[in-house]
């Protein structure tokens, strides 16, 4: 049978029709605007859609009225309306209205940046002496490097950079930080190390049943209190080294400094301690279990300012008579009991998701309680809950806040200090350095959130296949 | 017959012995504390004990709901009213702050999730600002920055003309002043909104057996609103309104807002309520869009083809499911408010740990008494709600299939 086209009818279309652009309402910037922004409010088929169109057009032109003009407030605030320099060195008088004495024009609102500049290194190390500041920005270098090194996933060795992150790094931050040259006595350690060099090699010749079938049964424990001990020892003999640097009190520590330290401390230290309550909430040990509970239940129950009031107010009295911590340390303490309250039950989520016949792989080859927890189940649990224990250290970043509160001069508690020097007193002195101190807290957590985020992608990715 | 060493390898007596070395552990450590803590005590020369509760107390307390309840005066009342008005006003500005966040929260979880970009950016905006900046900061925000920048006590900003103005010193508002009689009225409010649940419950199930339907929301809203109306017109009018006074005339000193006129709400508290308020309205935000998000497609899909529309969809069909998933974590919010409303200590709003644990114990020196009896409070609080949680799991469990 002939076809349509060779008939030569007259109706017949004999080439393509041309490719007509699409609708404008589905492509390029019209058709965002429109699928984005207009499409909600141009329904007028009937009475209830038109209503509902306009509301949310009123809405819509509320809302963008209201953010634009909160979006210009803050930018002129920070830059067009801000005072950048004070070249005549006048101070306060450089963030004065014509009313106040000043020379900027009645009703001036900006951001006084000479102030926050002059306040910068109280903010930033609090009344760290000046000439040792390279100690503690090696510290933060090293650990930043340190810390981008283990994220970024295609650099060698980020295992061995971690665990020195872990390890080593602590320790040399301690060090720096607080100048080393603790007033332990050498031959006391050094009885110590001894010591825990014999329970090492009593653990070893127990492995080997030289010592009868009971001890070789607890050899494992034996050779490990025998490490606990040794490497106490170690680093507290590093730590009385005299390496030479000025020793700092932690008094004299204050802004980032101590929000970073508090913070960081806070989450390294309680991810063990996170780990033996978690592993406690879900052993099959009743006494273990009901410890463990009440303990985590305890701590989140209460608020983070009653731990650390209890921390300063009421540690020094459950310590023997002598003993005396410093200020950080308590707030450290109490910081790090909090958290790992909270990181067990982060650890938790992880134990709980991970498949039975893990478990039972693992006992069915023969694998202790312990060798099945560290090889087989942590790693995977760990790996399962980075983005919780990111969200974890967040939350506590921002939290750290409250350790100004009883006395420690944190970022925030620096910058509500500055505000009462009244060399500097103007209407914008306060606002300018919550402006600025908000925005470094916001670009830390905004980060770290984005990071945590980015981990959650990825891993669900790989759980997927 | 087994040998001694043999007990190694059962199971059950190696976790019996680990458990009572735990338990040793426990006891020993409990021995070693308290008896470290009876030393210093006895070094401090203090002993343990309540009996300051029946003190009095000898500092003055801003004016808030919990001085007026609890009729509080310096030099005739006691520590143990201090306590009791620390705690009104922590749940004072925990039940406000739950109610703003909840409804700011939804409604910022549901912007978020709008096909109208401006809408949808505004609520991404606000809640990545919001949830990064920690809280305390936002306290010393609103307080230090916005509520010190009001006009002072001689001047005021009015909001409504005779009724309701603010300054430095606070808001002022016209207060109830109830007279006799109005007991009724609020009796009878009391009974038109269980009548209200009643005619909604009795709408429901003659819907299930005649699906005939009954416009039972707006019937209950009637009856309270016009009831209460009636009962209240019928008393004659048994409730009085104090009206705020101003003055900006007359003698310098005695201008300003006039004292015992109307009802003044103290700027720390406004400060602390907006802080919480919209700092956990950006974590519940979040919460419930995931929740929504958490509902697959295919429900509305379903419910499209259905016939049913959008809104109805929404309300019958997503978020009856999405509740499931919201409720628990939302729970935890509430806790977490009232566990940060004891911020209020940085600028002195008188809660719980600002004039308990914070000016009473300066004053009577009980460390452990006092910060035991504060921690009660809020522990009482998260396990009530850790049994709410565990009862609304359960509830939850026994609907799915």
């Amino acid at each position: 049978m002939a076809n349509a086209r060779d008939k030569n009818y007259e109706f017949v279309r004999r080439e393509d029709a041309p490719i007509l652009p699409p609708p404008a309402t589905e492509a390029g910037i019209t058709g965002w605007l429109w699928q984005n922004i207009f499409v909600s409010m141009a329904d007028y088929t009937s009475i209830g859609a038109g209503i509902r169109s306009l509301l949310m057009a009123i809405l819509s032109v509320l809302i963008l009225y209201f953010g634009g003009t909160q979006i210009y407030a803050l930018i002129d605030f920070t830059i067009f309306s801000a005072v950048f320099s004070d070249p005549e060195g006048i101070k306060r008088e450089a963030c004065w209205t014509v009313d106040q004495g000043g020379v900027l024009p009645s009703g001036w609102h900006g951001a006084c940046w000479p102030f926050v500049v002059a306040k910068q290194k109280f903010l930033l190390y609090g009344a760290y002496p000046a000439e040792d500041l390279w100690r503690v920005n090696l510290t933060g270098l090293v650990g930043l490097v340190g810390m981008v090194w283990v994220m970024i996933e295609k650099l060698p060795y980020r295992r061995e950079v971690g665990a020195a992150m872990l390890t080593l790094y602590p320790l040399m931050a301690f060090i720096l930080l607080t100048g080393g040259n603790s007033d332990a006595e050498f031959s006391n350690i050094g009885i110590w190390l001894v010591i825990g060099l014999a329970i090492i090699s009593a653990g070893r010749l127990g492995k080997r049943g030289f010592l009868g079938p009971t001890f070789a049964e607890f050899a494992t424990l034996i050779g490990f209190t025998g490490w606990v001990f040794l490497i106490f020892n170690a680093v507290r003999g590093v730590a009385a080294v005299d390496f030479g640097l000025e020793p700092i009190d932690t008094r004299d520590w204050g802004g980032l400094l101590i929000t970073l330290v508090v913070a960081i401390t806070g989450i390294v230290a309680s991810l063990p301690l996170g780990i033996i309550l978690a592993l406690g909430r879900r052993s099959e040990m009743p006494v273990a279990r009901l410890l463990s509970t009440i303990f985590i239940e305890f701590w989140r129950g209460i608020p983070l300012i009653t731990v650390l009031f209890m921390a300063s107010v009421m540690l020094p009295l459950f310590m023997p008579e002598g003993v005396n911590f410093d200020n950080l340390l308590r707030a450290l303490i109490g910081v790090m009991l909090f958290s790992a309250a909270y990181m067990a039950e982060v650890i938790r989520g992880g134990l709980q998701a991970i498949d039975k016949g893990q478990y039972e792989g693992a006992q069915a080859m023969g694998l202790s309680y312990w060798q099945t927890m560290r090889l087989v189940i942590l790693p995977q649990a760990l790996t399962h809950v980075i983005p919780g224990i990111v969200n974890t250290f967040i939350g506590l970043f921002k939290d750290t806040t409250l350790v100004s509160i009883v006395g420690i001069f944190d970022l925030l508690g620096a910058a509500q200090s500055t505000i009462a020097d009244p060399s500097w007193s103007s209407h914008v002195q306060a606002l300018s350095v919550y402006v600025y101190v908000a925005l470094l807290f916001f670009v830390f957590c905004f980060g770290m959130s984005r990071y945590s985020i980015y981990m959650e992608n990825k891993l669900s990715k790989s759980r997927s296949h | 017959m087994s040998r001694p060493s043999s007990l190694i390898y059962d199971r059950q007596a190696r976790s019996l012995v680990f458990q009572v070395l735990l338990i040793l552990a426990l006891v020993f450590g409990a021995w070693w504390l308290g008896s470290n803590t009876l030393v210093n005590l006895a070094a401090q020369g203090k002993t343990l004990g309540f009996g300051f509760l029946t003190q009095t107390s000898g500092f003055q307390i801003n004016a808030t709901l919990g001085t007026w309840l609890m009729e509080y005066n310096v030099g005739s009342s006691t520590y143990l009213d201090v306590y009791v008005i620390g705690i009104i006003n922590t749940f004072l500005v925990a039940a406000l702050g739950i109610i703003g966040a909840t409804i700011l929260g939804f409604t910022m979880g549901i912007m978020r999730l709008s096909k109208n970009f401006v809408i949808r950016s505004f609520a991404t905006v606000y809640v990545e600002v919001l949830r990064n900046i920690p809280l305390l900061l936002q306290l010393f925000f609103w307080y230090f920055a916005v509520l010190r920048s009001l006009p002072n006590r001689r001047g005021q900003i009015e909001i409504f003309e005779g009724a309701a103005g603010i300054n430095i010193t606070g808001l002022y508002l016209p207060a109830p002043l109830p007279q006799d009689g109005a007991g009724i009225v609020g009796v009878a409010f009391i009974v038109f909104v269980i009548a209200a649940f009643w005619i909604g419950s009795w709408a429901k199930k003659r819907q299930y057996e005649t699906g005939q339907r009954f416009p039972a929301f707006w019937a209950g809203v009637a009856i309270i609103f016009f009831g209460t109306a009636l009962v209240y017109f019928v008393m004659g009018q048994p409730i009085d309104w104090s009206f705020p006074v101003f003055k900006d005339t007359g003698p310098l000193l005695r201008r300003g807002f006039q004292i015992g006129n109307g009802m003044a709400i103290i700027p720390e508290f406004i400060a602390v309520w907006l802080a919480l308020t919209l700092y956990t309205a950006a974590f519940i935000a979040e919460i419930v869009r995931a929740g929504i998000l958490a509902i697959a497609k295919g429900q509305t899909e379903a419910s499209y083809s259905l016939g049913i529309r959008p809104g109805t969809t929404l309300r019958l069909v997503i978020i009856p499911q999405a509740l499931r998933v919201i409720i628990p974590p939302l729970t935890s919010q509430y806790l977490n408010l009232t566990k940060n409303s004891s911020l209020a200590v940085a600028i002195a709003y008188p809660e719980l740990v600002s004039i308990f644990a914070g000016t009473a114990l300066n004053q009577v020196g009980k460390e452990i008494e006092m910060i035991g009896m504060m921690m009660i409070v809020y522990l009482t609080f998260s396990l009530l709600t850790a049994a709410f949680m565990n009862w609304f799991n359960a509830r939850v469990k026994l609907v799915e299939r």
